[in-house]
């Protein structure tokens, strides 16, 4: 019997809890973010939904999402894929006969960055790249809405140098490894010969 | 000759509005839920997504027919249509207004309670030719809960109708409002038959009906397959219960017909406890609200307000209360509804003999 009257008490204050609900319908979420105050409270007032593509969720500015290189800024020491715990950074580099430019720090250019590839399907965004960077040319970006049709769309690309490029700065970089060569030998034929004459 | 066209326009209209409730209610129920859940349900198709339910429908339409290869093929196809036309053959004699009702019988309350069992018969032979072991296990639960919940559902009905003498739901509604014929009292005490409104209506008339009333509402409850008592569907531990295997205008039955069910009985509900097509605004003195708000269009109106409220306490109950376990159910079915049911049978009884 007792159980009975309670099951109706309890009944009746939960009919009671939702006809509360139920009129909060008419009032919409305010779109704020997370760090206003009173967000949590805020949220008991009017519906929950976040109409999504039309309405976004304010995030901070620095947020870990997508990877972004600023390829200038690079100095391609492929520190980042070496850290990369799950190897989605793909670094292939030319070495530059001389050094060809500065970065916005103060570093020298030596090398070329021929591919600079990160496969975002396979990042953890663990973020470790960004730190370990020493010109902080990579970077997470605030950007967390990213679909594509194709997986292999996730693969980012940031070199900027174009085949022809490439072709050039490798033909450049061996005729001076040939000419070094060509030099060394022909000091060493010269002490060669200066030691036999 | 004339009779049948006009039987056949009964019909079809009250099919119609079948049809046009469900997909009012599917709607309503969908907003209901989401406003009771701080949310905002359908806003995409329509203004308010008011069009999402009528999409819907066209999509089950465009839907594959499935029957299962190891189908008691018979029974799957004939199930839905068991199902929805138990619940729609229901329609046939609840009154609407005065002298508007599609069939006049003295026997309304009886054949519509004899018609609407008939649905376990449906969803037994859902659960059985699905060969599905959750689906007969669904409709199994389903028989179980129903034939229980007719007890206590029956045991109030009966209250009412040992207080109003008769089983034509017409004299019932007539009997609840200013063109009674006979005395109304209000209480058993108060001479209220020039007065009407609220105060003449049956759980009014005598207070133990309001007891009968709620052990009604509750039972029927049960009898829809509605939450708290759908453990016949029980969508988390048996997929979809019975109307697992049906798919596109099949399964659509199955909704119309929970749908017309949930109308329906909180018609008999309005019929039997809240005064039928009655207004609830009484006579004041010269002011005669009653005798202005009774008609064929008010009686229409006030019947549909009545019910559309009592449907949308379903819903609010519905995404209130969690489902019971069947144990439980049957605990409040033959422990608390079915003794407390006939008590107010036997008060009926009393009242009739000495107090009315």
């Amino acid at each position: 019997m007792t159980n009975t009257y309670k099951a109706f008490v309890t009944a009746i204050k939960g009919l009671g809890l939702t006809l509360r609900h139920l009129f909060t319908g008419n009032s919409e979420r305010k779109v704020q973010p997370v760090q206003a105050p009173n967000y949590f409270k805020e949220l008991e007032i009017g519906t929950n939904t976040i109409q999504y593509p039309k309405q976004k969720l304010p995030i901070p500015e620095v947020g870990r999402y997508q990877l972004d290189v600023v390829i200038d800024d690079c100095i391609v020491c492929d520190l980042c894929a070496k850290i990369c715990p799950v190897d989605c950074i793909d670094i292939t580099s030319i070495k530059a006969t001389q050094s060809y430019g500065q970065t916005s720090d103060g570093s020298k250019k030596m090398l070329y960055a021929e591919k600079f590839d990160i496969d975002m399907a396979k990042c953890l965004y663990c973020g470790l790249c960004t730190v370990v960077c020493p010109t902080e040319c990579i970077t997470m970006t605030n950007e967390y809405d990213r679909s594509v049709y194709q997986l292999g769309d996730l693969t980012y690309s940031f070199s900027d140098m174009s085949p022809e490029l490439v072709a050039e700065k490798k033909a450049e970089y061996e005729q001076a490894q040939a000419q070094k060569l060509a030099a060394k030998q022909a000091a060493m034929k010269a002490k060669e010969g200066g030691a036999t004459s | 000759m004339n009779f049948y066209i006009v039987y056949i326009l009964v019909a079809v209209g009250l099919f119609a509005f079948a049809g046009l409730f469900a997909l009012f209610g599917v709607y309503a129920e969908r907003k209901v839920s989401a406003f009771i859940q701080d949310r905002l349900g359908p806003t995409e198709t329509g203004k308010f997504g008011l069009l999402q339910t009528l999409a819907d429908a066209l999509k089950l339409l465009q839907k594959e027919s499935i029957i299962p290869a190891a189908a008691d093929k018979v029974l799957f196809v004939l199930a839905p249509i068991i199902i929805f036309v138990s619940v729609y053959m229901g329609f046939a004699c609840l009154p609407w207004a005065p002298e508007v009702i599609p069939s006049d019988t003295n026997l309304g309350l009886y054949y519509v309670f004899a018609i609407l069992a008939i649905e376990t018969l449906g969803i037994l032979m859902a659960g059985w030719g699905s060969n599905n072991k959750y689906s007969i296990l669904g409709a199994m639960r389903s028989a179980a809960q129903i034939i229980s919940y007719e007890i206590p559902a029956g045991f109030a009905i009966i209250a009412v109708v040992m207080v109003s003498q008769t089983l034509d739901l017409q004299q019932i509604a007539i009997q609840q409002g200013t063109l009674s014929a006979e005395k109304v009292k209000f209480l058993g005490v108060w001479d209220v038959t020039h007065i009407g409104g609220l105060l003449s209506w049956n759980v009014f008339k005598a207070p133990h009906l309001i007891v009968a009333f709620v052990i009604y509402f509750i039972a029927s409850l049960a009898e829809s397959n509605r939450a708290p008592f759908d453990i016949p569907e029980a969508e988390s531990e048996l997929v979809a219960g019975f109307h697992t295997e049906f798919t596109g205008m099949k399964f659509a039955f199955v909704f119309l017909a929970e749908y017309s069910m949930m109308f329906l009985v909180s018609m008999i509900a309005v019929v039997l406890f809240l005064g039928a097509w009655n207004s609830p605004l009484p006579n004041i003195g010269s002011v005669k609200l009653a005798d202005w708000t009774t008609g064929l269009v008010w009686g229409i109106a006030w019947t549909f307000i009545k019910t559309l409220l009592l449907v949308g306490v379903q819903m609010w109950i519905r995404w209130t209360l969690p489902r019971l376990r069947v144990d439980q159910l049957m605990n409040l079915c033959w422990k608390v509804l079915t003794p407390l049911a006939f008590l107010c049978m036997v008060i009926s009884g009393v009242w009739r003999l000495w107090v009315m």
